[in-house]
């Protein structure tokens, strides 16, 4: 046989591998989906009169002000900041552009609480501001009330710009010197530069790191419960605890669903021109320009207020309540467990995810897929909200353990119990479906930014399928692939809801610990896991930061 | 290559974690066992579990379940490891019942220790403790010995209530009971009234209702007579200590009633492995020791009559239960869940 026909069948069968590998990965992903719409259909509709007229539109407006004030601050928090640290120079500079990533780490529970804790009138932020104003009645200070829909638009801004930071700083690095010189030769001033050419060309970036904010302001429930804001996932929740209505929250999270593709839709408008490919050349970090005495000082506070709002301040009001409670208590011994238990089940949903992600995105490269259908079907699990996809993937589980162990029953007449239902395996594929959107998005993104000749060019010379993926693909996507790996881990270590219902017994996380804690009422005995949340998370963010710098040289 | 080193280092972590949890499905056969699905923080249920498995030697698994119990032991179907449900709202219990996967139980023991209207006809479920809801009001600035749920909705208050989100299970219950006193026309009318009344957002958790009103953002609230315990025994340190030291109890009561209580029950599960032994954890919690357990650790009323109460909580004053059927009040939560969506009472 020819070595040409070995090569064609070998490129056959694995296109054919990769297809079929993809297809499966997408219906995993539609399973916990397709069941809510079983069940919604077996609801009888009864409570959409009152939900209508009474619920519906206020939680709607609710949700669409959150994402709309979300959108704006992330956006404009990330976007501003990327800007700086990428194409200016100012003291400081080195430090902020890993250290504006920090607020990833901390969960947006974990900062509603915090916040609320600090500025009520016997927190210390008032307490401090009586004592320096001389007054004496708490009555006599007006703050800002936080818990309210501003309230929760800033702090789930503060908490959230990272993501389109992340994503808009590399972007305005690959943009590379060559585009923003020319602008500059050309007469163009900073903020023109800005505006007409860096911003349009970064659009398609930004619009996945606004996103992936936002779907994390639709998902959250944790904040928007504490802060009393009424959003749609709340409503999915008391229909279904308070009117016992499983099949009626399952079709107010479908309705939801709806409005989650909308956000995707818009993301791909986002990314319509993304054939920006560079074209092989390698690239110089941009120049960066001086700024004078006061435009430097404006850009380090720029840059000072989100990391101070965003981290400093709840990081150190933790760490002051943890180590009030330390005192109290002592140190809580399950704590180091359920860190070892977080941090495993992590470490396996991220690398699960990224895994399949791959497939795809490699799936969608080689052709071996023709249409962007099957990656938008495997960035659906984002879009639900954690508690109804879990409740979505308890039929199907159950279905494959019962199949299982009928089978075995019959075979060797044993039966195998749940195998998945309950058991860490359950969790694990709750993450990779809940955030596999990361790695598909950001490898898909990171493929486009490798022309397509390089693949041509290789596969002349007589390099196999395998090859170009080994020899050129892998080593072109690194950042692109620590970039998703690390936001996974971290999505997963803060996942909350989802975790509560698939745990295993026995068992317990950091962040179900300190939603226990939330729960009584006795946030200060959570803050010991809080902090650890926010530490486990340090390493991956500060990473994070190493890695989507472009290689150098 | 760094990359490469941390995936290989997470294929051996995912290796480990399937390890382990095949080895948590693998059946425990060797001792004795009794799973629980709680919806209350294992925290709190610690104390009785860990009495229990000294006193039998039967060792309790436990897993707090916030929400979507009903489901997962459904899904879960006939090979469920769950024994025991335990739940803290009514509601919640009922649920449960209605679901299908909950089993009747027969024991004289039960039966001779909780009254009649605490527990399932057929024994399908029962309460092993219950909470009442209460006024706190500030020891400064109100001086008040008695008030009716009723009162709350009077403009008197304006501007001086606290309490949390209508929508939660405490409140959702307490509005039901108002129903099946009142009738909806007249619970809807008292929920505006309230609602006008709030000082703040309905929002955050009971305890918040006395740190609020120590920082004089209002002057009286609505919350669970067990959270007064809690912080005023110092268990939730000095800072709660202060919240507990500033504000009065004053136990209400229907115009036409007594006064509101929620339980916290279990079921035995449909699917129960170890039947036995969870009609034996069952027992074990109304015996005087648990119920014991329940009014110290807790401060909890005991269900069983004559059972010691903390002195904290017996400071109070006597209580004196609503005499409405928990069953009926259970039902009339979706009615309540309606007005509260209705009137808008968390916006």
């Amino acid at each position: 046989m020819s070595s040409a026909v070995t090569d064609r069948s070998d490129a056959a069968d694995s296109g054919r591998a990769l297809r079929w590998g993809a297809i499966a990965v997408a219906v995993v992903v539609l399973l916990p989906l397709a069941s809510l719409v079983w069940t919604a259909a077996h609801g009888s509709g009864d409570l959409w009169p009152n939900l209508l007229r009474h619920v519906l539109p206020h939680a709607l407006g609710q949700t669409l002000l959150l994402v709309i004030g979300v959108g704006i601050i992330a956006g404009g928090i990330g976007t501003g900041t990327a800007w700086l640290v990428a194409v200016c120079r100012f003291p400081g500079r080195g430090i902020f552009e890993w250290a504006l990533l920090l607020p990833l780490a901390i969960p947006t529970y974990i900062q509603a609480f915090v916040y609320v804790d600090a500025v009520h009138p016997l927190g210390p932020i008032p307490t401090l501001i009586r004592g320096l104003l001389g007054i004496s009645s708490p009555r006599g200070l007006w703050l800002p009330e936080v818990r309210s829909l501003p309230g929760c638009i800033v702090l789930l801004g503060l908490v959230l710009y990272p993501y389109v930071y992340l994503t808009a700083r590399a972007a305005f690095l690959v943009q590379g010197s060559s585009v923003l010189e020319a602008a500059r030769t050309l007469g163009a001033g900073a903020w023109e530069t800005f505006f007409r050419i860096a911003l349009p060309l970064a659009r398609p970036a930004l619009a996945v790191g606004v996103t992936l904010a936002l779907m994390e302001t639709v998902n959250d429930v944790g904040a928007s419960e504490f802060l009393g804001v009424q959003t749609l996932t709340l409503s999915i929740y008391s229909t279904w605890l308070n009117r016992s209505s499983l099949p009626g929250a399952a079709q107010i999270a479908l309705f939801m669903l709806v409005i989650m593709m909308g956000l995707v839709m818009l993301e791909r408008w986002g990314r319509r021109h993304l054939s920006v490919a560079n074209v092989g050349a390698r690239l110089r970090p941009p120049a960066r320009r001086d700024l004078t005495a006061g435009a430097a000082g404006l850009a380090m506070l720029a840059c000072f207020l989100p990391l101070l709002f965003g981290f400093l301040l709840p990081a150190g009001h933790l760490a002051h309540m943890a180590w009030a409670r330390w005192q109290f208590h002592g140190f809580p011994v399950s704590v180091a467990q359920e860190a070892l238990n977080t941090a495993l089940f992590a470490a396996a949903g991220t690398s699960v995810a990224v895994g399949a992600g791959l497939l795809i995105a490699l799936a969608l490269r080689t052709g071996a897929l023709r249409s962007g259908l099957v990656p938008r079907l495997a960035g659906l699990g984002y879009a639900v909200p954690g508690t109804v996809l879990a409740v979505g993937l308890l039929v199907p589980l159950a279905g494959f353990d019962n199949l299982v162990s009928a089978a075995s029953a019959q075979l060797f007449g044993v039966p195998t119990g749940l195998l998945l239902s309950g058991s860490g395996a359950a969790l694990v594929i709750a993450y990779v479906i809940r955030f596999l959107v990361i790695p598909v998005g950001g490898l898909e993104a990171g493929f486009g930014k490798i022309t397509p000749s390089l693949d041509m060019a290789a596969r002349s010379l007589g390099e196999r399928p395998r090859g170009v993926m080994r020899r050129i693909h892998l080593p072109l996507l690194r950042p692109a692939l620590g970039t998703a790996a690390l936001l996974v881990f971290v999505d997963c270590m803060k996942e909350l809801p989802a975790t509560l219902m698939l745990r295993p017994l026995n068992f317990e996380t950091l962040a179900s610990h300190v939603y226990a804690e939330a729960a009584r009422g006795t946030y200060e005995d959570g803050a010991i896991a809080a902090l650890l949340i926010v530490l486990v998370g340090l390493a991956p963010v500060i990473l994070l930061a190493r890695l989507s710098r472009p290689a150098q040289g | 290559m760094a990359i490469r080193r941390i995936l290989g280092t997470r294929r051996g972590a995912l290796g480990t974690i399937l390890a382990a949890s095949l080895a948590l499905a693998a059946p425990a056969s060797a001792e004795e066992v009794v799973n629980v699905y709680t919806t209350r923080e294992v925290a709190l249920a610690k104390p009785l579990f860990d009495a229990f498995a000294e006193k039998t030697g039967i060792k309790v698994n436990a897993v707090f379940v916030k929400d979507g119990l009903a489901e997962r032991v459904k899904a879960e179907g006939a090979a469920s490891p769950a024994d025991l449900l335990m739940t803290v709202d009514v509601g919640n219990l009922m649920d449960l019942v209605d679901q299908g996967v909950t089993q009747p139980v027969t024991s004289d023991v039960l039966s001779k220790a909780i009254p009649a209207n605490l527990r399932g006809a057929n024994g399908e479920w029962f309460a092993l403790s219950m909470r009442a809801r209460v006024a706190y009001a500030s020891k400064d600035r109100v001086k008040l010995s008695a008030i009716t749920y009723e009162d709350f909705a009077d403009p008197k208050w304006k501007g001086e209530i606290c309490i949390r989100s209508g929508k939660h299970p405490y409140n959702v219950a307490l509005v039901a009971a108002y129903i099946v006193h009142h009738g909806e026309a007249k619970a809807e009318e008292w929920l505006k009234g309230v609602k006008a009344n709030v000082a703040r957002k309905p929002a955050g958790g009971d305890r918040d209702v006395a740190r609020d009103i120590l920082g004089d953002l209002c002057d009286i609230g609505l919350a669970n007579s067990y959270y007064v315990g809690l912080m005023r025994s110092g268990k939730g340190g000095p800072d709660q200590e202060k919240w507990g030291a500033a504000i009065n109890v004053i136990v209400p009561t229907f115009q036409n009633g007594g006064t509101h209580v929620n339980i916290s029950g279990a079921s035995v599960a449909k699917a129960s492995p170890n039947k036995a032994n969870a009609v034996k954890l069952l027992e074990y919690l109304v015996s005087p020791e648990a119920q014991a357990i329940y009014a110290q650790a807790n401060y909890e009323y005991p269900v069983v009559p004559g059972a010691p109460i903390d002195p904290i909580i017996a400071a109070f004053g006597p209580l004196k239960v609503d005499q409405v059927d928990l069953v009926a009040v259970a039902k009339a939560r979706k009615a309540a869940t309606d007005l509260v969506d209705k009137v808008g009472f968390d916006n």
